[in-house]
């Protein structure tokens, strides 16, 4: 039972909030929807639930048109980027409230919300109200109300961006295990999400969203390897991949008066206006390195990202220790220039380390 | 400074307080006294000041014949109008909150926000621009001097209430619960009753309330559509004239006149200091 989109395109006003998605999303995979906010992530699961009807296109599924179906019929799933549940219900009747309005049985009922309950790890709140749980614990109601139904499509809208860091870790890695336990083979499971690196350890197939139109659709690990252009570059990294202006030519990489050694994938571009993509994680501190000034040092968990300058070009690095510097501290930089990108003056990829384009001689 | 405050502060309610409560403790003790306690200067204390007795209560519920005010049927005639007419009020009101809190309606310039001024203007318009319209109207269709014609009347009125607050109460309510509905099942109908409706029970208090209480305290219209048939409270209180009616029957008939204004305002603030109006969806 695939669910196949079409040239999905939704302009309420003057902007398009889709714009000619199309999209093949077969049974028992893991889809990721990655994008910037407002890139149209929750425009393009709500269109898949039918809360909203796009302005053309086409949706699928199981060989049905979809758009026909009413929201109420379509046996979707969604848990939202904000907690939302039934206030006036206990956790309990919330993660029943599907079910009642399928009719079961209600020893059926029982079972099967105790079973999710389980599942999320809130046995023995049953009776609580909604107001008195956390955070993270709403959000677990919220899923375990969507995961009873059995739904054929899963929609998760960005569901752990409203929690705090290490509640995040903590229901990623429950997330994670929910999926890979197979949560039935027959579902569709689609995750939208702004985070890269949560794109990555979902490890699914991802579809890179910016400004309503699809960039790039790819194995998470294709995406992070060989993105198409500068855009998905900049979405699928955090912090953002590091551009520079530079000008190669034999065999080397010039910008801000530094020389470097043009790696083997890089070395046979010629053209003008080339830009050089490097991750943040790609350079390093080192003795004998080029000289740049911090203009901002910031530590963001275990990390220190330093914001540094020379001539025009600005770049961030990360470093995996906390680290005190002061604002016009110079500091000395090696590239490791082998795990560079290069994209040509239109954004296209022109060569990637890991064998894009023209990086395969 | 801050002990300056606390006490502008308490002044400022106790003068209030004086000034609130000062016609209603005047009306209580007047309700207890005979016509020697009336006349007799300034006294305020029961047994104190003066001798009370009920003869001003026991005049309530005499027969006119017997020299009682008349006002149970006015009563009852007013309890019925403003309960019918806020029930029904509430009932329309919500339905079309809900409508224009969560549906986008156009025709041509006319969009959500000029339904619902439009809704708010008939309240907005002084009372007697209406009144020729109405009479008009009612007696055009026979209702002039009756119960239902009044109720009508009275929905035009108060409807706009509920509306105004509904809306603003259902627009507070997140989209996403109702959007959470339908996912989960319910046709746009099974969401409205099942989630969103149980979800504004302090809304729809607060617009009962405020219904019940403009209701009840109408005096204009029922003045103006009613004759000799039918008689609302207020008309009829009005009606008592103290060089027929003694001072202590009078104070006796205000206050309970007032008194379902009061019992209302408790039971809603017994409700508010609970916290369940604003606790109800974050």
């Amino acid at each position: 039972m695939d669910l196949i989109a079409n040239n999905l395109s939704y302009k309420p006003e003057d902007q398009y909030h889709l714009n000619e998605v199309s999209f093949n999303f077969k049974e028992g995979n893991l889809y990721t929807i990655l994008g910037r906010t407002l890139s149209g992530k929750t425009t393009l699961l709500k269109t898949i639930a039918g809360l909203l009807t796009p302005d053309s296109g086409e949706i699928e599924f199981d060989g049905k048109n979809f758009l026909k179906v009413p929201v109420w019929e379509r046996n979707v799933a969604m848990v939202y980027q904000q907690f939302i549940n039934y206030p006036h219900l206990n956790v309990f009747e919330n993660i029943a409230f599907p079910l009642k309005q399928r009719k079961i049985d209600q020893g059926v009922i029982n079972e099967k919300v105790m079973d999710a309950l389980k599942s999320v790890g809130l046995l023995g709140y049953e009776k609580r109200k909604i107001q008195e749980l956390s955070g993270g614990q709403q959000q677990r109601v919220s899923l375990a109300r969507s995961l009873v139904k059995n739904a054929k499509i899963l929609l998760l809208d960005e569901p752990l961006v409203n929690l705090d860091y290490k509640l995040r870790e903590q229901l990623r890695e429950e997330f994670k295990n929910l999926f890979s336990k197979g949560l039935a083979d027959e579902t569709i499971l689609i995750y939208s999400t702004t985070d890269p690196k949560e794109t990555m350890e979902l490890n699914g197939e991802v579809i890179v969203l910016d400004e309503g139109k699809v960039l790039q659709v790819g194995p998470a690990k294709e995406i992070f390897e060989n993105p198409n252009s500068l855009k998905v570059a900049e979405i699928s990294n955090d912090p953002p991949m590091n551009i520079i202006e530079a000008k190669i030519s034999d065999n080397n990489i010039q910008f801000e008066g530094i020389n470097l050694e043009a790696p083997k994938h890089l070395s046979k571009l010629t053209e003008d206006g080339l830009k050089i993509g490097l991750r943040s994680s790609d350079i390093e501190l080192g003795e004998n390195g080029n000289e740049f000034e911090v203009e901002l040092a910031e530590i963001s968990g275990s990390e220190t990202l330093l914001h540094l300058k020379r001539g025009d070009t600005k770049i961030i690095v990360s470093i995996e220790e906390v680290l005190n510097f002061k604002i016009h501290d110079k500091v000395k930089i090696n590239f490791k220039i082998d795990r560079a990108y290069a994209f040509y003056a239109d954004g296209k990829l022109a060569s990637s380390p890991f064998g894009g384009l023209n990086g395969q001689n | 400074m801050n002990k300056l405050y606390i006490f502008l502060k308490y002044f400022f309610i106790v003068v209030w307080t004086v000034f609130v409560v000062a016609p209603f403790l005047w009306a209580l003790t007047t309700s207890f006294k005979d016509f020697q306690s009336v006349n007799g200067g300034v006294t305020y204390i029961p047994w104190f000041d003066f001798e009370p007795n009920l003869e001003g209560w026991k005049v309530l519920i005499k027969s006119p014949a017997k020299g009682g005010v008349d006002i149970i049927e006015p009563y009852f005639n007013s309890m019925f109008v403003t309960c019918t007419a806020s029930l029904i009020s509430i009932i329309l009101g919500t339905l079309s909150a809900y409508a224009l809190s969560r549906y986008t309606f156009k025709a041509g310039f006319v969009k959500n926000n000029d339904i619902t001024f439009f809704f708010i203007s008939q309240r907005i318009m002084p009372p007697i621009v209406l009144s020729i319209p109405f009479f008009l109207f009612l007696s055009s269709i026979n209702l002039l001097d009756s119960l239902t014609g009044l109720i009508v009347v009275y929905i035009v009125l108060l409807m706009p209430i509920a509306v105004w607050i509904m809306v603003d109460f259902f627009n507070k309510v997140p989209r996403e619960i109702d959007e959470t509905a339908l996912i989960d099942g319910c046709n746009p109908y099974q969401a409205f009753l099942k989630v969103v409706l149980p979800n504004s029970i302090p809304g729809l208090i607060v617009a009962g309330m405020f219904c019940i209480i403009f209701g009840w305290i109408d005096f204009f219209f029922a003045f103006i559509l009613t004759f000799t048939e039918v008689q609302l409270l207020p008309v009829k209180i009005v009606a008592l004239n103290s060089s027929v009616t003694p001072w202590w029957s009078l104070s006796a008939s205000a206050l309970v006149s007032v008194a379902p204004l009061i019992i209302v305002a408790f039971v809603v603030e017994r409700y508010l200091s609970k916290g369940n109006l604003s606790g109800a969806i974050k």
